[in-house]
């Protein structure tokens, strides 16, 4: 079947935060606890085991362009998910199986079969899933493989009233955000830009099937610049594993050998 | 509108994806600023003096729309010659009757005749109340050329004349670049081909000025040309779903369904007297009795005859002013015995939090239906001054009637939304335990009163005993028939009983029933045509099959105005309504708002009367003249031209009036409502203004409850600016206690360059935002925002100020006790001086009932 994904739009955002409500009602999902942070409107401040869905406030002293304030300054929103990687290390560390790639070339985990290990969380380098204190079991967006089954779209793009949070064929969706980020260029956003869209500008996740367009660095949004599944570094790691296994018997051939002649 | 009204607000990112600007106005950076154009950040209560200078802008570079203005507004006509302005009298216009306290509207009115208002206090009268008023203005009393000093063109470049962009600067705070950007961009958009809107929330009204507020939007749009044309007019964003829907067939005590007037008891004695006194002889209104009548025949049906004046005796007729402040402070002088409250929650979401609850307290008994329980229905057990030891339960005789109510997903109904449409919604479950509909409540109640009463013959008692109180009762809630209902509010033949398809079908003669005449044909052919769900993209972009909207399924009031005086459209692009010559009638992509076959060129014979007095140009039908109103002859108590006054409590003097306050605002002068100083307090130094935030819903009774709409925003905080905070020593995070002399709140701080301080007259002015949503019950609690709020209102609709007052903020917590200070008056700073915030003649404005300060208005003496 095709791959099915998010294009979320930044740009359009309103923070209203309709998809963290929307996503935790369909999921049935626990409140995360009552905690003021203090950081703009942001309260749930990052994705959690029980946050599928979770939207950032950046308030910058930084103008957009074309904007006109009365002093230096704006506030971005940003509606941030599990990005369902084309490479995805959550996946790949999962030694049950219970993470699989669905017919919609999702990531979900099966809650039946995870026994809660958590080599999946720290093999995600976006830091999106993790484990729940109640059941142990680790949790993440599904990419609504319920809904989707059924032929509905995610609860998060249905409840999205602006379609920043865009659902579709994952084709679609990159032919959709090139004009989008084409238009935006040519209304003098130039600070606009696609993130982990394709495969060549993140190789480290060989391009994600949740995608964004951004105003500004990815860090602002609490996003990794240069993301990479540790699987990707296996050549490299091995390599200079092997290099330094090498290089210790040398060392001890060299050691035993002087030993020798004393 | 991104913060309150998410949802609708899809359609400005919509429009803004195909190349509007928008232009965001508001004391915070919000939400909606984070995705506009342009945000003007603006000094709290200062609107008129903004809006003010764009008219002057207009006006003054030649930017109107000349041929719309010239034929479809009032802007030719000659004002009365005894008329002055608040330039000539330093914020007051003419007529101020200092003995009374209130302006004699009679030298405001147009030339030679006396116009009854579409709107607003149709009661107003100069002199002794008399029938057929209305305004055919002779050729005379008419100036095209709009150069006659005493035309209404020329009254309003005069008033406006001082509002310029230096005086927004020292007004507002607005930089004069930011307003001029505003004002071009405006005029820029405007004319044949373009349109603008303007949208605002109910902030806009919270303020003694908030009628005049949006009257200065109306002469905006109508010197541009933006109203009645697609893409313009002004739309008001409501607090809840049916808004709406609760002043079409209202809750409000001075309204009858469909805007006819509550019969007034002064005056409107009998049938004949309340038609004469309330009906136009020029204009639609010159309807009126067909409404009423028919109206009777609805509520009263057999017992309603001709010989009984339609049972017209048995409506209730008002004494006074019995809106809800009015009643709340009667409440706290125990002059009030029962008191129903239905999905509200006054003891948070009205002002003055605790002399609200002093109402309570005053009552016999109280009847409150929500979710769950709310503040206002634990009042007695668990208040602020309950729980400090001023009251005990022991103490307080109200008893508390608390009824769990059904959610509109557990009944059937319409919601009327914003723009007027009305969208039906079906039950989707059945509602638990005892949860019930307000339609079966108020029903069934019906139904006990009329057993009660059953066995009565006093006459006092047949209102209650002739009431037709017939629906249809369905399952074993035995709950009423909802589209019985709306049968009734759309009306039938008689004795048929055949549906009305239009309001032009209703009849003063007793053959049809109406329960609301602007909704007739809302189930036109017996068809319930709110329940129409045909997508969007099934029809064209009117997309007139979606839901219905009143009058008549029409989307754009006064659409006539989209069409040029010869009836064709302004330009291609903003085609919508047109006279088709061949076809002898009025078409386009709407229902026509105007008469179906009246030719462009029609001009009324001498002696016309009724809708017959209507020319072909002459758009606004529902006016006595036909004409939009730059300038207000009637209907308002407070001036026929918007103008700035400072908020009750401010923190300036008012830069272009000696008068610092609107004359006519209404004070309730008790122990339990004391106000600050007009300016300058020096106890209470910042500006504050309350709303709400998207995570929650008003006072917190359908979102507190909610864990996952709490963990969004969980606690109650306040808004401040980096420089206020270094200011007052209040960390991000912390708490911050916010007083006014009424009350004090503490907080959690959120600091945030969202709030900027103002340079105002090289002073800096610090301004606090203060959601309202918290209170004590709930899974997420705090204090509330209205416990620091005064009564204090606009005159014209007694709404209250809750956007623009002033408050001290100071860190850390408030102490559990009572504060000992707030108990006493504050000793004022040696060398300060209280100044007054009424001109002279305006300060001896006598004091009524209940400490209501509102002059002598003959309707708001109680009996």
């Amino acid at each position: 079947m095709t791959a099915t994904g998010f294009f979320t739009d930044t740009t359009v955002c309103i923070g209203c935060k309709a998809c963290e409500v929307a996503c935790k009602q369909w999921n049935q999902l626990p409140a995360d606890g009552d905690f003021f942070s203090g950081r703009s409107y942001d309260n749930t401040i990052h994705l959690e085991a029980t946050t599928w869905r979770h939207v950032a406030f950046v308030e910058r002293s930084v103008p957009l362009s074309g904007r006109t304030t009365a002093h230096p300054f704006s506030w971005l929103f940003m509606s941030d998910v599990c990005k369902h990687c084309r490479r995805a290390g959550c996946l790949e560390a999962c030694p049950t199986g219970a993470i699989i790639r669905t017919e919609f070339e999702s990531v979900y985990v099966q809650p039946d079969v995870c026994n809660g290990c958590g080599y999946c969380v720290v093999a995600c380098p976006f830091g999106v899933i993790n484990r729940r204190q109640d059941d142990g079991r680790a949790w993440k967006c599904t990419l609504c493989y319920d809904r989707q089954r059924d032929g509905m779209e995610p609860a998060c793009a249905k409840a999205c009233p602006t379609d920043s949070i865009l659902f579709g064929p994952v084709e679609e969706l990159k032919r959709h955000a090139e004009l989008r980020l084409a238009e935006l260029h040519r209304k003098g956003v130039t600070e606009a830009y696609l993130y982990g869209m394709k495969e060549e500008d993140q190789p480290g996740t060989e391009g994600l099937h949740a995608f964004f367009l951004l105003l500004d660095r990815p860090e602002v949004y609490n996003l990794p610049p240069d993301p990479a599944v540790p699987t990707k570094s296996c050549a490299v790691s091995w390599g200079c594993m092997a290099l330094a296994a090498a290089g210790m018997v040398a060392a001890g051939m060299v050691a035993v050998r002087r030993g020798g002649e004393k | 509108m991104a913060e309150c009204h998410p949802v609708g607000f899809q359609w400005v990112m919509e429009a803004k994806r195909r190349g509007a600007t928008i232009i965001h106005v508001d004391p915070r950076f919000t939400r909606t600023s984070a995705v506009a154009d342009l945000h003007v950040p603006i000094r709290a209560g200062t609107d008129i003096a903004f809006l003010g200078a764009i008219v002057n802008y207009i006006i003054s570079n030649d930017r109107w729309f000349r041929e719309y203005v010239v034929n479809y507004t009032n802007a030719p006509a000659i004002i009365n010659e005894k008329f002055q302005d608040t330039e000539d009298l330093d914020g007051l216009f003419s007529g101020w009757d200092a003995e009374k306290g209130q302006y004699d509207t009679s030298s405001w009115g147009y030339e030679g005749v006396e116009v009854s208002p579409a709107a607003g206090h149709r009661e107003m009268f100069s002199g002794e109340p008399r029938s057929e008023r209305g305004a055919m203005l002779s050729a005379e009393k008419l100036d095209p050329t709009l150069s006659d000093p005493r035309c209404v063109f020329q009254i309003v470049k005069r008033h406006y004349s001082r509002y310029t962009p230096e005086m927004v600067e020292e007004t507002c705070g607005v930089p004069r670049e930011l307003f001029l950007k505003v004002a071009e961009a405006l005029c820029e958009n405007s004319g044949r081909d373009r349109t603008s809107a303007f949208c605002y929330a109910v902030g806009w009204t919270q303020h003694t000025v908030g009628v005049q507020y949006i009257r200065t939007a109306a002469i905006i749009q109508l010197l541009l040309g933006n109203i009645g044309r697609p893409g313009g007019g002004i739309m008001a964003l409501r607090g809840h779903s049916s808004i709406q829907g609760s002043t079409d067939i209202p809750t409000l005590y001075n309204m009858l369904p469909g805007y006819l007037p509550m019969p007034k008891a002064t005056y409107d004695t009998d049938l004949n007297k309340y038609v004469e006194y309330n009906k136009s002889a020029t204009g639609w209104w010159s309807e009126f009795p067909k409404y009423i009548v028919s109206l009777l025949k609805a509520w009263y049906g057999e017992a309603a005859r001709p010989d009984n004046d339609w049972c017209y005796g048995y409506l209730p007729h008002i004494t006074g002013d019995h809106s809800h402040m009015v009643t709340v402070a009667a409440m706290a002088d125990r002059m009030v015995k029962g008191y129903f409250v239905m999905g509200e929650n006054p003891a948070v979401g009205s002002m003055n939090a605790a002399l609200q609850r002093k109402g309570l307290r005053g009552l016999d008994w109280l009847v409150v239906r929500d979710f769950a329980p709310t503040e206002t229905a634990e009042f007695w057990r668990s208040a602020p001054e309950v729980v400090r030891g001023e009251v005990t339960p022991e103490q307080i005789g109200t008893e508390v009637f608390f009824f769990p109510c059904s959610a509109h997903t557990e009944k059937d109904g319409s919601f009327t939304n914003t723009q007027r449409l009305l969208q039906w919604h079906h039950k989707a479950i059945e509602p638990p335990g005892d949860c019930r509909s307000e339609l079966h409540f108020v029903y069934h109640l019906g139904k006990r009163l009329k057993e009660l009463y059953r066995h009565s013959d006093a006459a006092k008692d047949r209102p209650i005993l002739d009431l037709a109180w017939n629906y249809r009762e369905i399952g074993e809630m035995q709950e009423p028939d909802a589209e019985e209902v709306l049968a009734e509010i759309n009306g039938y033949t008689l004795p048929e009983r055949n549906p009305l398809s239009a309001y032009t079908e209703v009849k003063d003669d007793g053959s049809t029933a109406c329960g609301c005449w602007i909704y007739c044909g809302c189930r036109k052919d017996g068809v319930n045509q709110t329940a129409r769900r045909k997508p969007g993209s099934e029809q064209d972009w009117v997309a007139l099959q979606w839901g219905w909207a009143w009058p008549a399924n029409r989307r754009l009031l006064y659409n006539r105005a989209s069409a040029d005086p010869d009836g064709n459209p302004w330009s291609e692009r903003k085609k919508y309504v047109w006279w088709d010559a061949a076809q002898k009638k009025w078409t386009g992509f709407d229902t026509p708002d105007f008469i179906a076959t009246r030719p462009p060129d029609y001009r009324p014979p001498e002696g016309a009367e009724g809708i017959a007095t209507l020319s072909g140009i002459d758009p606004f039908i529902m006016q006595a003249e036909g004409k939009g109103w730059l300038y207000d002859p009637s209907g308002l108590l407070d001036g026929p031209l918007p103008t700035h006054y400072e908020p009750q409590e401010s923190v300036l003097k008012n830069p272009l009036y000696g008068q610092q306050c609107n004359p006519a605002r209404l004070e309730w002068i008790r122990r339990d409502n004391p106000y600050h100083k007009a300016w300058g307090d020096p106890h209470y130094p910042f500006v504050a203004t309350t709303y709400r935030l998207t995570e929650h819903h008003t006072a917190g009774g359908m979102s507190r409850w909610l864990p996952w709409l709490n963990e969004l925003q969980p606690e109650m905080f306040i808004e401040v600016s980096p420089e206020l905070a270094e200011l007052r020593g209040l960390e991000n995070g912390g708490w911050a206690t916010v007083s006014t002399i009424r009350g004090e709140i503490e907080a959690r701080v959120l600091v945030t360059e969202r709030l900027r301080p103002l340079n105002i007259q090289d002073e800096v002015l610090h301004q606090v935002g203060i959601p309202y949503h918290w209170s004590w019950i709930g899974r997420s609690t705090g204090d509330a925002a209205n416990e620091l709020t005064a009564f204090v209102a606009d005159p014209n609709v007694s709404i209250e100020e809750s956007k623009a007052f002033s408050v001290n903020v100071v860190a850390g917590r408030r102490p559990p006790g009572p504060r000992a200070a707030a108990a006493a008056p504050l000793t004022e700073p040696s060398g300060f001086e209280d100044p007054p915030r009424d001109l002279e003649a305006v300060q001896g404005k006598p004091i009524g009932h209940h400490g209501l300060r509102t002059g002598k208005k003959e309707l708001t003496e109680e009996g």
